[in-house]
């Protein structure tokens, strides 16, 4: 028996679609309606006794649904054991399997809409994942009690088995009986003190075995019948569209099947992908570039800098955060000190792609998508159909790093118009070259930081002057941008060091580029907690003070107990610095969680800086998996770590000049450090842990250079920066 | 043209230009899908395969050039070999998406030198990229593998 039994689902009302239409259509009339119940109608989603994240076969396997994507974070792991937890199933014998793209059941709470991002996997399901388990135990204990003929409170259950009154049946000789128990709305809860499964070595990863064998299904590795590949030429510019091209040649490359012009430049069907490749070097495109943005990145800093000085556009708006006091009464001597970063790739080792299936108004979507409910959306309106229609199959994903997921869903929406246009109701594998996915945009985006400060008699900032700008990373969010655009500034906005200063005029400006961008693992705080942990370490050694007392005394003024405890924890594991290493300290609070890093850097005369060794505390609440916690933190500075030392993506004329990792270079094995973990207990919920590894690093490599006596680390990348 | 050649110890026989990348023709015409595009020009490692037991970069390698060798992809270990053992028992893999060319590099070194030095492994090793960052566990594996202590961080 299947204990996943189908549910009944109504047709969408004429009142439904009516108001899906209005928001696909861009107008807001949302009210009193969850936008996760409105983009899942036309949807034929069912789900089993045990409801849509869990389901159990009869022969006792325990399968946990995850509304998350797994691209490396580790998260299906976590997902899955906080179930396991509260049901008291076997681990060993609970497997993970995605869910499909339903949002009014498997929504992200800190989203609405159903979407993986901002570290909130494990944080948004903690509660809802608890109650699905321990309603399923409820159940099973309901069951037992009738069959054992023993009360509730004599029954026990341990790894899937159910046991009282000197009787004992598995889950699967319980599956039917159970299956008929009405859920508990309101089941109670473990003491976290009775976990045996969370917070332990035992929860570790479900895939590593079909990620070291080669069986792992990605999205460039779908096979169906008839499948078509596809790749496109793409303007050169951001902006840029085509104005005629001529496919003669190309579509005299055997296996070529179709040449199609899509909005985003033009497609070369083939029956395979090389097929596909040479009838893209075979086309001929002549590009309209009058709309592209054709500025270069040097430029585009410039105009930044210009601006953050007060002599950028008059109608340029500036939006204050963090500011109290009057900083224009400052006295004495002021420090100053500018920090410029620059565009990024996200640059995945499994670059953007997507296979589509178009008949009709219907569409199937078989990819690792980020954000099911956005593509669901952008894929609805290509095709003419309710979003809740569109069906997504998500696979596993080689890597995001937040590329996956944006507004305009810029990968599928390119695969659904060629699958509509060239497909013939024929599956379409859109594949982008390395050279494709480096220069399609979607960048981190250039950031100027430009800071004033006066300090008291002790050394301590008195007043903090701080301009940001950059691009705004939420245009094109159905919701518009806010006020404050939180993802430009969280880091500094909030900071401790914010706080501990009596005075503060923080502002931000994001003028308008043309260039796409997008949030890069960590976000905001991918420059500012460069900016705010290197700043102090200046201004801590300009005072004679050290950095680590230095940074005490303000958390301990601005109240930061976490950021305290987790650099104490780093600080009792790091032992002595390393004869002839510089050591850099560094603390950032992202994504809820705050970390703490100590970096020994070797830096040889003429050489690259090497970070030998990081030792990292983290205060993350509940720790799930103490082991995956480990590894996002090793694999968060080594993501941080590669664009501090090499990152960097230039545009002249608006051109992309990077093409692939021998001119966009990135970390490798080499010079990569050993990153040793210590997670501070806390009996606080689940906090992030994918993104909050990555940013730190950066200060506290810059803050060992400066240990060694080296001028402060105001460009980024390093690398560059001191050669 | 027919090209012949030895996959995973079987004879097979496929039809393609002589210059169509190694890795499209074990990927799209004979299916095994475990070696992975990363970069097409060499410089990730994510197809890395053995020809005739050595490394190569299967992007990179014209099949033509391949006539009457010996081609062994990660399907070819068998899922079992000493190196994914050890992989599965570090959780080495993250996205996973290098992880078939990191572990077929690492059977080469492994082939070639039983007890690799950290110097060895950074040479062996330095040709595959992984974003994810599982540089550490990958190091650590390739000793557990070759029996040598690794030296594991501390884990609270």
């Amino acid at each position: 028996m299947n204990a996943h039994t189908p549910v009944a689902k109504a047709d969408p009302s004429r009142r439904e679609v009516l108001v899906v239409g209005a928001v696909v259509a861009g107008s807001s009339l949302l009210v009193g309606c969850s936008i996760g119940d409105l983009m899942s109608i036309g949807s034929e989603a069912e789900f089993g006794a045990f409801g849509p994240f869990i389901k159990i076969t009869d022969d006792g396997q325990v399968t946990v649904i995850s509304k998350h994507i797994e691209f490396g974070q580790g998260s299906h792991a976590g997902l899955a054991a906080i179930v396991a937890e509260e049901m008291d199933a076997d681990w060993n014998r609970v497997r993970v399997e995605q869910a499909p793209a339903v949002a009014k059941a498997y929504a992200n709470s800190l989203m609405g809409v159903q979407g993986t991002g901002g570290s909130t996997a494990i944080a948004n399901s903690w509660t809802q994942l608890r109650t699905a388990g321990a309603a399923a135990r409820a159940m099973f204990v309901e069951a037992a009690t009738k069959k054992f003929g023993v009360p509730a409170g004599q029954i026990t259950v341990k790894d899937s088995v159910v046991s009282g009154g000197g009787q004992s049946a598995t889950f699967a000789e319980l599956l039917f009986d159970a299956s008929k128990v009405k859920p508990p709305k309101a089941p109670v809860l473990k003491d976290p003190k009775a976990f045996t499964l969370i917070g332990t070595d035992r929860v570790r990863r479900k895939d590593s075995q079909v990620k070291s064998d080669g069986s792992a299904l990605f999205t460039a590795d779908v096979k169906e019948d008839g499948l078509l590949t596809a790749v496109v030429a793409h303007a050169p510019r951001f902006g840029g569209k085509v104005k005629s091209f001529d496919d003669t040649a190309a579509r005299k490359v055997k296996g070529v099947v179709d040449v199609v012009e899509i909005p985003s430049g033009v497609a070369v069907v083939a029956t395979g992908t090389w097929a596909a490749l040479k009838g893209r070097e075979a086309l001929k495109v002549e590009w309209d570039d009058s709309k592209a943005e054709t500025r270069s990145s040097d430029q585009i800093m410039a105009e930044y800098r210009a601006a953050a000085a007060g002599k950028g556009p008059e109608d340029l708006k500036w939006t204050p955060f963090d500011s109290k006091g009057d900083a224009s009464s400052a006295t004495g001597e002021v420090f100053e000190a500018t920090y410029d970063f620059p565009y990024l790739a996200h640059a995945t080792m499994e670059p953007m792609n997507c296979v589509a299936l178009v008949k009709g108004n219907n569409a199937t979507l078989t990819f690792g998508s980020q954000a099911p409910t956005l593509d669901q959306l952008n894929t609805a309106k290509i095709v003419g159909n309710l979003p809740g229609a569109i069906k997504i199959e998500t696979l596993f994903a080689g890597g995001s790093f937040g590329r996956r997921a944006n507004f305009q869903s810029d990968y599928v929406v390119e695969c659904v118009h060629i699958a509509k246009k060239a497909g013939k109701g024929k599956p379409v594998k859109l594949i982008w070259t390395r050279e494709d996915d480096m220069r399609a945009g979607y960048f981190r985006p250039i950031v100027h930081h430009a800071l004033k400060i006066t300090v008291d008699k002790d050394g301590y900032p008195a007043t903090w002057t701080h301009r940001i700008v950059t691009q705004s990373l939420m245009k094109g969010s159905p919701t518009g941008v806010p006020e404050l655009d939180e993802t430009a500034v969280e880091g500094a906005h909030g900071s401790p060091y914010l706080k501990a200063t009596p005075v503060v005029d923080a502002q931000l400006a994001l003028p308008e580029v043309g260039v796409p961008v997008l949030w890069w693992r960590s976000v905001g705080a991918t420059h500012t907690a460069h900016v705010m942990e290197h700043t102090i370490d200046q201004l801590a050694r300009k005072a004679g003070k050290d950095p680590v007392e230095y940074r005490r005394v303000l958390f301990t003024r601005a109240g930061a107990k976490r950021h305290l405890a987790v650099l104490d924890l780093a600080l009792s594991k790091a032992g002595p610095v390393p004869g002839g290493q510089f050591r850099g300290v560094a603390v950032h609070e992202s994504f809820g969680s705050v970390v703490a890093q100590i970096a020994d850097v070797s830096l040889a005369e003429g050489a690259d800086p090497k970070v030998n060794r990081v030792v990292t505390a983290i205060d993350c609440g509940t720790a799930i998996s103490p082991d995956q916690i480990a590894a996002q933190m090793e694999g968060g500075t080594c993501y941080g770590l590669s664009a501090a030392l090499y990152g960097e993506v230039t545009l002249k004329d608006g051109a992309v000049q990077e093409t692939n990792f021998d001119s966009y270079r990135v970390l490798r094995l080499p010079e990569a450090p050993i990153v040793e973990t210590h997670v501070l207990p806390s009996g606080n919920p689940p906090s992030g842990v994918g993104e909050p590894g990555t940013p730190v690093i950066t200060a506290a490599l810059a803050n060992a250079m400066l240990a060694a006596g080296q001028a402060p680390v105001t460009r980024l990348p390093i690398v560059r920066a001191v050669a | 043209m027919a090209i012949a050649f030895e996959l995973n110890g079987k004879a097979v026989t496929v039809t393609a230009e002589d210059d169509t990348p190694l890795l499209w023709v074990i990927r799209d015409e004979l299916g095994l899908t475990g070696a992975k595009y990363g970069c097409g020009v060499a410089q990730c490692g994510a197809c890395t395969v053995h020809v005739n037991g050595q490394p190569a970069r299967s992007c990179s390698t014209p099949v033509g050039a391949v006539a009457g060798l010996k081609i062994t992809t990660i399907e070819g270990l068998g899922g079992h070999h000493p190196v994914q053992q050890a992989w599965v028992k570090a959780d080495v893999p993250q996205c996973g998406y290098c992880q078939s060319g990191q572990i077929m590099s690492a059977v080469a070194l492994l082939t070639e030198n039983k007890a690799p030095s950290d110097a060895d492994i950074d040479a062996a090793m330095a040709g595959n990229i992984c974003r994810c960052g599982t540089y550490q566990r990958i190091r650590a594996a390739i000793k557990d593998a070759a029996g040598i202590a690794a030296a594991l961080p501390a884990k609270a």
